[in-house]
């Protein structure tokens, strides 16, 4: 798989930091599940996390010592076996696992919402504020025009589409922010399946779009 | 009967002396996860705990809960340290990403999406460029330097985000600025961390 369309450094260090939603951090974690060049990236972004963990104490500042008591509990503890989890052998999908986890293996099983003709959806579990969605999009079909409050990060996990900013296929992420006003037009002969997410509600351009959002919400 | 790994004297291992003043805890990490030394064990908590439970109170778990999940992150230390990686990370790089999983968990009641490293097994053409394990001791020094000398606006983002755990735009709202500036300032902090950093790999 050839990515183009990689994650932004700011949202990579928000991803280190546990400062994204939940469902901007799956599009983060599935991109990164299928892209060295960004688990590279992220690896730096984490090791800022580790050296500002380091510094957080002074070792000689008597406050910031932890008493024997819980080294002594751990201690206890070191010997018992933990639940075992034995992680069953993961199928061979084209589903990035830690978009798997929440929507199985196989993206024809997913349950599709109509939100329109030829655009579907499958809402993600998670509710904090943005939004979190699987979008599946017939060839030729657009998506409304619109711009964004926060962010908005989308996944392309089959087909493809373009828009002002260029050409998304499977494995591209379009990571934006508020600065674009975007339409995206499937141009792959097979749906483009996509896994978006949003920190904010989107603002639609058009008065179509403003009535539709209450029921779309994209 | 089981075997019992060296430095199995648990009565005895609470009263050692804490670890001298510099120590490899890369090196330390894997040599545990390899040998199973409580001893080990021992000197890492000492070091490790106390900025755990730093972080964990700092990115927002309640005060009477933070000494729970910070046992619980130490406990992950030990089970986990077959999963740890030296050439891919410094062990306070990798007991931060436990640290802030678990912080989450907590927080949120949800698990916080990650990958796997060995998820695809990714055709990595990079090899060479890995560093070795001696070496992420040494590049997390320098990390943490190369933090010290990021312009305060820059910095300003990177504590926001690191150690209170806020969106862009949640820091644009707190700074009363453009959530692109916030974007850049992290852009910038981030592209200038990685080429002080990445210089000797
Ligand atoms: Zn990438």
């Amino acid at each position: 798989m050839k990515i183009n369309h990689h994650l932004d450094d700011a949202t990579l260090v928000s991803y280190s930091a546990g400062a994204l939603s939940q469902g901007m951090a799956l599009v983060v974690a599935s991109h990164l599940a299928i892209c060295p060049e960004c688990q590279r990236r992220n690896e730096q972004t984490d090791a800022i996390g580790g050296a500002l963990l380091d510094d957080l104490v002074d070792d000689s500042a008597v406050d910031d010592k932890i008493d024997d008591g819980m080294l002594n509990d751990l201690l206890a503890k070191l010997d018992e076996e933990p639940e075992v989890t034995t992680a069953a052998p993961w199928p061979k999908t084209d589903i990035p696992r830690p978009l798997a986890e929440y929507v199985g293996a196989n993206l024809e099983r997913v349950e599709w919402k109509r939100i329109v003709p030829g655009v579907y959806f499958h809402e993600l579990p998670f509710g904090n504020g943005g939004v979190s969605r699987l979008l599946r999009i017939a060839p030729g079909k657009t998506i409304l025009p619109h711009s964004h409050e926060g962010n908005e990060l989308t996944l392309i996990l089959r087909g493809s589409f373009s828009d002002e900013l260029g050409r998304f296929a499977a494995g591209d992420v379009a990571d934006l922010d508020d600065q674009v006003e975007h339409q995206p037009l499937v141009d792959s002969s097979e749906d483009c399946i996509c896994l978006v997410a949003t920190d904010a509600p989107l603002r639609f351009t058009t008065w179509f779009g403003r009535l539709v959002q209450p029921i779309t919400g994209f | 009967m089981k075997n019992s790994p060296p430095g199995d004297d648990v009565e005895n291992l609470a009263s050692l002396k804490p670890p001298r003043a510099s120590e490899d805890w890369t090196e330390m990490l894997a040599l545990m996860a390899e040998t199973r030394d409580k001893s080990l064990y021992v000197d890492l908590f000492r070091h490790f705990a106390p900025r755990v439970k730093a972080y964990v109170l700092r990115l927002g778990v309640v005060p009477s809960a933070a000494e729970e999940v910070t046992q619980e992150i130490m406990l992950a230390v030990w089970r986990k340290a077959h999963l740890f990686n030296a050439a891919k990370a410094a062990a306070s790089t990798w007991i931060f990403t436990l640290a802030r999983n678990q912080s989450i968990d907590w927080m949120r009641s949800q698990k916080y999406p990650q990958y796997e490293f060995d998820d695809q097994k990714p055709e990595t053409s990079e090899a060479a460029s890995v560093p070795s394990a001696g070496e992420a001791e040494v590049l997390s020094d320098r990390m943490a330097a190369a933090i010290k000398t990021l312009p305060e606006n820059q910095a300003q983002v990177i504590f926001m985000s690191f150690f209170e755990g806020r969106s862009h735009g949640e820091i644009a709202n707190r700074l009363d600025i453009p959530l692109g500036s916030v974007k850049s300032r992290l852009r910038l902090a981030s592209e200038k961390l990685r080429t002080l950093w990445g210089d000797a790999v």
